[in-house]
């Protein structure tokens, strides 16, 4: 078969498999969109801004864990991706972000619409190919989307010159069946010696806890820590990240760790004496101050990239390796091995932890006068029945969707916990409720947060994407007035956000269905009725509390055991 | 933890973008760089760098790790385990006025140095060793009589059977 260099790029998409490519084009992508044209396997969803195609990709990515791809011209389309290069970076989201380029012979002419997408994407990739002739792009190709699925999962972009795409070279095309690269080797397998190690100590624990995240969710293995977290009867916590690994309704599960967790979560982490830390990296969101970080714990930790390893934290058994080998062989071990630890002890602990649980760390004060932002949390998850896909964006809204959201099934809870990027929900739900169009998909966002990615409204309209979009709307930049607050004396500095547009209007301006919702009565009628409309994106305006804080919180320079609790903790039920 | 000096040294795919990637790697990581040579080897598709950094145990770990992670590294090794040669190359030219060419001379002898040029007035001298004895030279000589200094950086392989290959 002899194919031009475009026709080799999407055919080298087809043969991966890929469904859904996300992008905008431009000069430098022509030849690839005419080849896009003339084809009808992938399918090419136009955005409205490359921020936006990066974070559908995401979104896709994340519901689905087949890898996201996004195609855009040189120049301004590149360092409008990245952004969301960045934040797929950060969360280790499989993406293949495919960049024009101006021509080759004018590369390093500051020719028009050229940047240096190598150089300015190298710091927030996995890793960057620039293509340097039309016959490399099929083998490129498979390295790039080999290394993006493989090992800890991240971005990767190829960078193609224009005429490298040219239709008037054609060449012959094969797509490699498999790819060899020796200077790179992603681990499989997790020391046998430490693995039995890990075991033994599991076993000797008095008060234990597993500490899971996002890898859990990366390398498909919640089943298995299902099973092990229910074979050694521990408690479970959770990052941000890896929500939805464990069930959250499940009685092991202690909540969230970290800034936001839950006080029996984070007492835990503090007095525990043994740590299994599964699929995470010990960011500082979690830790809080390392100094205070679990004084008492021996700490095993398992994670597939060995830069992840003893990082911030000291480890005392290490174990590199994809965590469903791993956890597969504690298992087999736990199966030939009866030694457990003292029942006696963990239940001791486990009285201990229902003594931290009673102090109802999430309680919150409920009002008949004023929408609480977590009572609306609380009811988007029963009329979902706790099954939705849910993004957010950042700030207060997002620690609420984490916090009162019940996640009981992996890849539903989808948001920029990494690089925390303001205007992921939008576009990331799109792309969610593409990979999903049977399921209800839910932004959950803040009136700030939803005006960064605003215009993708209009791609929901193009491509019938009917998600439910929960605006908390507490005219602030709600995240920076509580720091603002707890910090700064109260000095709000630009933290109010005036002059907001009428969302109603402006979703219906798109013709899609808008709703504002200002009375706490009314609250679950509206979400019934919007969740209802199965084929409409229906955008829910909800005028919360102003004043409302995020709590319990961990503050700078302070550790597990020193959280900041709801001024009234104790008496709210 | 103490800080110490280590000499790391590595394969790399010989490819356009893969010294940047070491760069980058030093400075958005914020890791000591205090030399970094590079050059293709015997194997054309191959180049080998040397990079003399600093730390204490944890942060040379990180930087080991966060090398062999960069999918152009091929193979890396922290030479300062075990024994190892690691030298720089000079070449220093000085003032070398008709009184003082001898004692010049003498003194590029003791420190076996070559003159590899020579004017009326100056010397260019070359010498190769490990960095204190080049630093020792540079201070025998005297800022004074210095014109110009030109180091290659720590180039390092491993003694014995030990060593890094494909
Ligand atoms: C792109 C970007 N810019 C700035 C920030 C810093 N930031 C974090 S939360 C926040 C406020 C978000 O406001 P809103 O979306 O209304 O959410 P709320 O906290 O009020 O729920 C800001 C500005 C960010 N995370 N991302
Ligand atoms: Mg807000």
């Amino acid at each position: 078969m002899e194919l031009s260099g475009g026709e080799i790029l999407i055919q080298s998409l087809q043969d991966e498999g890929v469904e859904y490519v996300f992008g905008y084009p431009g000069g430098a992508v022509l030849h690839i969109y005419d080849a896009i044209f003339r084809q009808q396997q992938v399918k090419h969803i136009l955005v409205r801004h490359e921020q936006g195609a990066t974070h559908m990709a995401d979104g896709y990515s994340r519901a689905t864990g087949k890898p996201g791809v996004v195609l855009v011209t040189s120049g301004p389309g590149a360092t409008n991706a990245i952004t969301g290069i960045a934040t797929a970076h950060l969360d280790s989201i499989p993406m293949v972000i495919i960049t024009g380029q101006v021509t080759s012979k004018y590369i390093g002419t500051d020719a028009f619409q050229e940047v240096d997408a190598i150089g300015c994407t190298r710091p927030c990739v996995k890793h960057n190919f620039m293509v340097k002739s039309p016959e490399e792009i099929a083998t490129v190709m498979k390295k790039a989307f080999y290394v993006a699925t493989t090992g800890r999962p991240g971005p990767v972009v190829v960078d193609i010159p224009k005429d490298f795409t040219a239709p008037n070279v054609k060449i012959p095309y094969e797509y490699p069946t498999d790819v060899s690269m020796r200077s790179y080797a992603p681990v499989s397998g997790g020391h046998v010696g430490q693995v039995r190690k890990a075991v033994e100590l599991l076993a000797q624990a008095k008060q234990p806890m597993i500490y899971t995240g996002g890898g859990v969710l990366m390398s498909e293995s919640h089943q298995e820590l299902r099973k092990l977290s229910q074979e050694l009867g521990y408690p479970v916590t959770s990052t941000l990240m890896g929500l939805g690994a464990y069930p959250a309704s499940d009685k092991q599960f202690v909540g969230m760790l970290g800034m936001h967790g839950t006080y029996e979560a984070n007492l835990g982490m503090h007095n525990c004496d043994v740590l299994l830390a599964v699929g995470v990296r010990f960011d500082d969101r979690v830790t809080g101050e390392v100094e205070h970080f679990c004084p008492n714990a021996k700490i095993i930790h398992v994670d597939i990239d060995p830069t992840s390893i003893a990082k911030n934290v000291g480890v005392d058994i290490p174990i590199v390796g994809d965590l469903k080998v791993v956890l597969t062989r504690m298992l087999e071990l736990l199966a030939q091995d009866s030694r457990r630890a003292n029942p006696e002890d963990i239940a001791k602990w486990w009285s201990q932890i229902e003594e931290w649980k009673a102090v109802k760390s999430l309680a919150y004060e409920s009002s008949d006068t004023v929408i609480k932002p977590q009572y609306v949390v609380e009811k988007v998850c029963e009329v979902t029945n706790g099954d939705a896909y849910v993004t957010s964006d950042v700030g207060q809204h997002q620690m609420w969707a984490a916090q009162y959201y019940k996640f009981d099934e992996p890849r539903r809870w989808i948001n920029s916990g990494g690089l925390g990027t303001m205007g992921f929900g939008l576009p990331a739900a799109l792309g969610v409720k593409l990979a999903h169009p049977e399921s209800d998909v839910v932004c959950i966002t803040g009136e700030a947060s939803i005006q960064m990615c605003l215009q993708e409204l209009s791609t929901a309209l193009q491509y019938g994407l009917p998600v439910k979009v929960v605006n908390l709307n507490n005219r602030y930049l709600g995240m920076v007035r509580q720091w603002q607050e707890f910090q700064y004396e109260g000095r709000y500095s630009s933290s109010y956000v005036d002059a907001l547009p009428d969302f109603v209007k402006l979703a219906e301006s798109y013709n899609h269905v808008g709703m504002k919702i200002e009375n706490p009565a009314d609250v679950e009628g509206a979400l019934k009725e919007a969740f209802a409309m199965k084929d409409k994106l229906v955008f829910m305006d909800f005028l919360t509390d102003q004043t409302e804080n995020v709590y319990p919180m961990i503050e700078a320079g302070k550790g597990h055991h020193q959280m900041r609790m709801h001024p009234k903790v104790g008496e709210l039920s | 933890m103490s800080v110490s000096k280590h000499v790391v040294s590595l394969l790399l795919e010989n490819e356009s973008g893969s010294l940047s990637r070491v760069a980058g790697l030093f400075s958005m990581r914020g890791y000591n760089i205090e030399s970094l040579t590079v050059a293709p080897t015997n194997d054309p598709t191959l180049s080998r760098a040397t990079i003399v950094t600093s730390g204490d145990d944890r942060t040379i770990e990180q930087i080991t790790k966060q090398l062999n992670k960069l999918v152009d590294v091929v193979r890396l090794v922290d030479l300062t385990e075990a024994a190892h040669v690691a030298h720089e190359m000079m070449m220093i030219k000085v003032r070398a006025p008709g009184p003082q060419r001898e004692e010049i001379q003498r003194l590029s002898d003791i420190y076996k140095g070559k003159i590899v040029d020579v004017t009326e007035s100056t010397f260019v001298i070359e010498l190769t060793g490990d960095s204190d004895k080049l630093d020792s030279f540079i201070k025998a000589v005297g800022d004074e009589q210095i014109l110009e200094v030109v180091r290659s950086g720590v180039t390092g392989i491993a003694r014995g059977e030990r060593g890094l290959k494909v």
